[in-house]
Formats: C-alpha cells, structure tokens, sequence
C-alpha cells in the first residue's frame, strides 16, 4: 500500500522535472557540449597562426570588452553608448601606475584596474540609472566624455592624446615576459583573463540575480510589482560591468605597453556596440562570434585593401541590419528552430 | 588597387626565383607603408605616398640596383594598437627591410617598442610629437617636431617682425602645446614677452574664436601667435582675425606653418592674405629641387593638385631609405641602415636637409613666409626671411619627455 503511493508519488515527481519548461529550468545552466568549441577555437589558433597573435590579443581583448558590455545590455537591458569610459579607467589606472613607476605587476593591475572602474561605474551608476532609454543613452556619452576631456587636460599625468608609452610591465608570476615583437605571451594571457571572467559573468547570469535582471529587462513594470529592488540590482549590474570592462581596458594597456586617450573615446564605445549586437546580445557567446568576424574581417580585409576595406564592413552591417536584426547568433538559432529543432532529443536518456 | 599587389607578387616571385643566388634577392627592398588610408588622415596619406613614390620615379638612377616594394597597410583610427598590429604583421611575417610613414604621433609611440626589437629602420614621415625618436633607436624622421617651426618663429617674431609682446591662442592637443611652448621659449630667450596664452578649443570641430581673438585683442599685442590644424580651423581663424579688425589695431597674425599647408591655401580665400607663418617647406619654395618636384607632381597628378609639407617628407623618407639601401648593400640591417643615415646630407625641394646624429631628427630650413596674392589670382607664399639648420629644440634643451 504505502510502496504503491511512494511509487505514485515518484512518478509523479519524474512527470513533473520531465516537464518541458521544469527542464528548462534545471537545465539552464548546464555546460553544453559546444561551449568548449570558442576555447578549442582559441587553443588551436594559438598553433596554427602564431603569426597573428597580436591580432588574436586584441581579439581576445574585443571580446573581453564585448562581454562586458553583453552584461550590462544584454541581460539587464542598460541601453549605454559610454562603455569606452570603464576601458578606459581600466586602462589609465594601470598605465598611470605604471608610467609613474608605483605598480607594475599585471595581475593585480588588473584587479586594481577593476577596483577603479568599479567605483567609476557605482558613482555614474548611481546618477545615470534614475533614467531610461535614450536620455540614458545620452548621459551614457557626456560622462565619457566627461572623463576623456578630464584626460585631455591632466596631460602632465595622462600624456594627453600622445598618452604614455613604452609602458614598464613587469613578467607575469615574474617569469613570463611579454616580447613586443612575438605576442605569445599576452595572448595566452589575456586567453586565461577572458576564461576567468567568462566563468564568473556566466554564473552570474544564470544565477537568481541574473535571472531577476533578464526580468527587468523584460517587463521593468512587472518586477517593481513583485517587490524586486529593480533600481539597487541594476546599480550592481552596472558596477560589475564596469569592473569587467576595466579589466579589459587594463589588459589593453599592458598587451600594447601603452594607453592613450583613444581607450576612452566614442569610437571604441560605438565598435564595442556593433560587435556585440552583431554577433547578438543577452546571448553570453554573441561577444565572441560578433568580435571575431567583425574585427576578422575588418582586418583581413584591410589587407587587401588597405583604402577600401570600410565598404566590405559596411556591406556586412547593412545585411545584418536588413536580415538578422537579432545578429548572427539569433540568425543562427532561427535556422536551427526552423531546420534543426526536430531532431532534438526531448526524452531524458 | 591591384597593381601595387601584382609588383608584390612579382617580387615574391623574383625573391623565390633567385633564392639560389643571394645576389638575386639582396636586389630587393621591401618597404612596410603604414599610413592611415581610410577617415580624415586619407588625405595626408596619399600626400606621403604620393612624394614616396615621386621620388622613385624622378630618381630611377639612384635607386639602382635595388629595387623598391611597397606593402601598405592602413594604420586606421589614431590608437596606436591598430598601427601596432600593422607594423608587427609586416615585421614578423612580411619581413620588410624597412618601415616608413607614421602620419599620427600615437601610431608611433604605439610601435616603438616592436620597432625596438625589431632591429629594422623606421621612417617617421610626418608624426611631429618630439620625444617619439627617443623611444626606439631605429627611429630616423624626415619630417618634423612641432618645436622646429614654432622655435624659429618665436626667434623670427622678435629679429625679423619686431615684435615685443604676444598673445597666444592654440587648439588644445599635443601639437597645439608643443608650438605653443617652442614659441614662447624662443620668443622670451629673446626678450619678447608672451601675455597671454589661450586655448581655443580641440581638433574636432571648429570653434568660433571670436571670443578668445577679442581676449587677445584687448591685450594689445604686437603678435598674435595661432596655432590651429590646417584647413577649416586656420581659414576660420584668418576670417576671425580680418572680421575683428585686429590687423588695423596693429596687431599681425603668425603662426607655424602647419595654418597654411599648400593643400588647404586656396581654399582659405582673401582672409589668409598677409598672414605671416614659419615652415621648413612651401610648394613656392624658389629652388631648382622644388622646380622639377612641383612641376612632376602636377604632371603626374593633375594641374590643380599641389605637394604640401607631408609630401616632402615622404619624399625625403624615400631618399633616406634609398641611401641606407646603398650603404648596407640592401642588407636593410636596422643598426647599419641607421647609422648610415646619422649625419646624412641632401638636397631635397626643402632645402639642404641633414639628420642630426645625436637625435636622429631631420636639421633643416626654416622659412619664414608671408601669404601674397598673385599676379594668377591665387594665393602663394613669399619667403620673407630664413633660418638655416633649425634643429629640435626639444631634445636641445631636454624639455619633458624629451630628456633622455
């Protein structure tokens, strides 16, 4: 009797987490077996271009960028155009320490780098974050602005538009030294740094805080109502994609031993957007698709074509814009919902 | 497009064709370009390419045996890491002998240290920022230090202008501080004095000066000393200056040559006339070098197209590269090549032009010019006085970054 109503109950149970959306859940943040592809992808590039690994770092810096940026846009929906600002705290905090001969060791200018950015982006966070949309997008521009004027004028301790440079980075654990002329240091370097940061934006946006952020992007009206403090959770948000974007700027200005005012600028701001909605935001690896073939091809093509290359690129956004508005990622997952999505194993092994 | 692609490969072809006799591939230099091709710097890099390329073909002779390859590679946005990734693509899997152009200081600040371990000669063919030759040995510029122009105006303005007080208004970049700081160093070891310094705006967008002129006018200077980019800043400072009344109050209005580059003059109409400026180079310059450069140049590209300052220094960079290529028969070694070049004289359309051993800078002329109308309708620049052999004053008097 009392066997026959456990065995109901378990049924029951197995029903339940076999229930498709149950799965979902439970499954969300589980590593899928081609997650590992973008590291192999990394690894074997590694070997077969050791020709190209100052491209590749700056690559891997890209996307280390990108990603932060998939943080801030992508899941909580913070709509910025000023994200260069954070790179570049990032970037002078570890080229002022340097250059002034205080710090030069490349892990913990890194943290240091973060640390600074972070606070840069709770103070703006705390004022810019009152408002939405495109007066955000707006703010989002004047405070780096703000900051890369700021630069401009402390041309005694930033360099000004010249920036510092020859940059005294000490080896890594103090042994690994960067060679300028072969980056094969840097690159695995800034590999390791990405792998780090991946892992933690990763756990972080499957976890309940990232899940209440994909809320507010949502539906901001629904999450106040349910009590959610949507104002606090989107300051952290910013702040940790700040830190992120920092170490990316700290990074950049220990590979190249080197920062100028170009870390901070608008530039960089607008081609860190389009990479990432190019390979597809809220998405966690559209960083890494949209950063490879955008600056892929920017650079093979600049090549080729050292004074035409801008209209291959241009032909590229034109098509993304017109048929993968939700960039090569969703494109991509449109053809396998179309094509691909039946032959999905539904029942659990 | 292609054809510059077609020489690389038949070069390709010739190196592997003769690898047996090592003669054969010695014959060959392979230059990395790297010059910003696309944005607001196109202009400046075709001037570059354009004077590079000149040169070669008014000097086949003394280019002879050797034989010269291009490999351009577009140095983009001025963040010096794009320039970077160029020049350490073109040394370490192009393999070129030599690396030339650099038109924004960052990108060669940016590649110095590669260029450092590269141990190839590096041709600054216009970046101005005085410290950058200090950065990497193999560093030689035929072009510039912002110091250069703005130092001999600052002598010039009290010998030859007689001026005694001056007001300087400059665009607030590196540039802008560097002339600035040249010019009130030379004018004030000469007893002038500078009563004000205004900055006026960046090099993004033009500003209206009429405020910072007006400030500068009620001061009563003898001079007023601007340094702003060529083009639209500079035919907007000249209009401001007239609009004002200021050459009525006495007041004459100078600058680096940079305010009057060749390519923008015609463009800044009667406002720029009279205007007095100091340059090592002007496409009027009276010399049978200059004669012959200027008319191949409209021959080649057109009645209407004239050379400014960027394409002599592509021109002089050329030179210099031909002539490293000689003294280290075509071995292109880094260390060699430079040294060949250290005290190396030539008569280019500038001018007799010597790069000085210590510093690896150009030595050159400086003209001081005034802009005239002509009996053609068009603005030309006169030469009204000269200093010989104007070296870098930065690195003489060790100034910031320019100590060693």
């Amino acid at each position: 009797m009392s066997a026959s109503a456990t065995s109901a109950e378990s049924t029951s149970f197995a029903a339940r987490i076999n229930h498709p959306a149950a799965r979902a859940l439970i499954e969300r943040h589980r590593l899928r077996w081609w997650e590992v592809l973008p590291w192999i992808a990394a690894i074997a590039g590694y070997f077969i271009f050791p020709g190209y690994l100052g491209f590749g770092t700056e690559l891997l810096v890209a996307i280390l960028f990108a990603l932060s940026l998939d943080l801030a846009l992508g899941y909580a929906g913070i709509i910025t155009l000023g994200h260069a600002a954070f790179f570049g705290a990032g970037a002078y905090t570890v080229g002022m320490l340097a250059d002034h001969g205080v710090w030069s060791e490349p892990i913990t200018g890194l943290m240091l780098a973060a640390l600074v950015a972070a606070i840069v982006g709770l103070l703006s966070g705390l004022v810019l974050l009152r408002t939405r949309g495109l007066t955000l997008l707006m703010l989002t521009i004047c405070s780096m602005a703000l900051l890369e004027q700021a630069a401009n004028m402390a041309h005694d301790y930033t360099g000004g538009f010249d920036g510092l440079p020859n940059l005294p980075i000490t080896p890594i654990f103090g042994v690994f030294n960067f060679n300028p002329l072969y980056n094969n240091t840097q690159y695995l370097y800034a590999l390791a740094v990405l792998l780090a940061c991946f892992v933690f934006v990763r756990t972080l946006v499957y976890s309940p805080f990232g899940q209440s952020l994909t809320g507010i992007r949502e539906n901001l009206l629904r999450m106040h109502a349910v009590g959610a403090p949507v104002r606090r959770r989107l300051i952290i948000c910013y702040t940790l994609s700040a830190a992120i974007a920092g170490i990316a700027g700290g990074l950049w200005a220990q590979v190249n031993a080197y920062v100028n005012l170009s870390s901070l600028d608008l530039d960089r701001a607008a081609t860190v957007l389009i990479v990432l909605i190019l390979g597809g935001y809220g998405r966690l690896y559209g960083a890494f698709v949209g950063a490879v073939v955008y600056l892929a091809l920017e650079h093979f093509l600049a090549r080729i074509y050292p004074t035409a290359w801008q209209l291959g690129l241009g032909i590229l956004l034109v098509f993304i814009a017109l048929f993968a508005r939700n960039g090569i990622l969703g494109l991509g997952e449109a053809l396998w919902r179309r094509y691909g999505g039946r032959h999905k194993p539904s029942a659990p092994s | 497009m292609f054809k510059p692609m077609l020489t690389a490969f038949a070069a390709v072809a010739v190196t592997a064709g003769g690898a047996m006799t090592q003669a054969a591939s010695a014959q060959d230099i392979k230059i990395g370009l790297v010059l910003p091709y696309t944005g607001i710097g196109a202009e400046l890099a075709q001037q570059i390419e354009r004077g590079m390329e000149l040169y070669l073909k008014l000097n086949a002779d003394a280019v002879k045996p050797y034989k010269i390859t291009f490999i351009k590679r577009d140095s983009k946005a001025p963040n010096g890491a794009e320039a970077k990734i160029a020049v350490q693509e073109l040394l370490t899997q192009e393999k070129v002998d030599a690396l030339a152009g650099f038109v924004y200081s960052p990108d060669a600040i940016g590649s110095a240290p590669l260029i450092a371990a590269g141990n190839k000669l590096a041709v600054i063919e216009n970046a101005g920022t005085a410290f950058i030759t200090n950065l990497a040995p193999e560093f030689v510029r035929t072009s510039f230090t912002m110091w250069q122009s703005g130092y001999a105006m600052g002598e010039a303005a009290v010998k030859n202008l007689h001026a005694k007080t001056a007001v300087v208004a400059y665009t607030d970049y590196p540039p802008g501080k560097d002339s600035y700081q040249a010019f009130k160093t030379a004018f004030e070891a000469n007893g002038g004095k500078v009563l004000d310094a205004i900055p006026a705006g960046g090099p993004g967008q033009v500003p209206d000066f009429t405020p910072f002129f007006q400030r500068a006018k009620d001061e009563k200077p003898d001079v007023l000393y601007v340094f702003v980019p060529a083009g639209d800043h500079a035919t907007a400072a000249a209009k401001t200056y007239a609009a004002l009344g200021m050459r009525e109050a006495g007041i004459k209005l100078i600058g680096p040559g940079d305010i009057t580059q060749d390519i923008k003059l015609q463009g800044m109409g009667a406002a720029a006339v009279g205007l007095i400026t100091m340059h090592h180079y002007n496409a009027d310059l009276n010399n049978p070098e200059n004669k012959r450069f200027v008319a191949a140049w409209k021959k080649a590209y057109g009645a209407d197209s004239t050379p400014d300052f960027m394409a002599v220094g592509g021109y002089d960079g050329m030179a210099a590269i031909v002539h490293a290529a000689h003294a280290t028969k075509g071995k292109m070694d880094g260390a060699a090549a430079v040294k060949s070049l250290e005290g190396w004289k030539f008569n280019s359309p500038q001018g007799p032009i010597m790069i000085d051993p210590a510093t690896r800078d150009i030595v050159m002329n400086e003209y001081l010019d005034e802009v005239v109308k002509g009996s053609d309708g068009k603005l030309h620049m006169k030469v009204i006085g000269e200093t010989k052999a104007v070296k870098d004053q930065c690195k003489a008097l060790g100034i910031g970054r320019c100590k060693k």
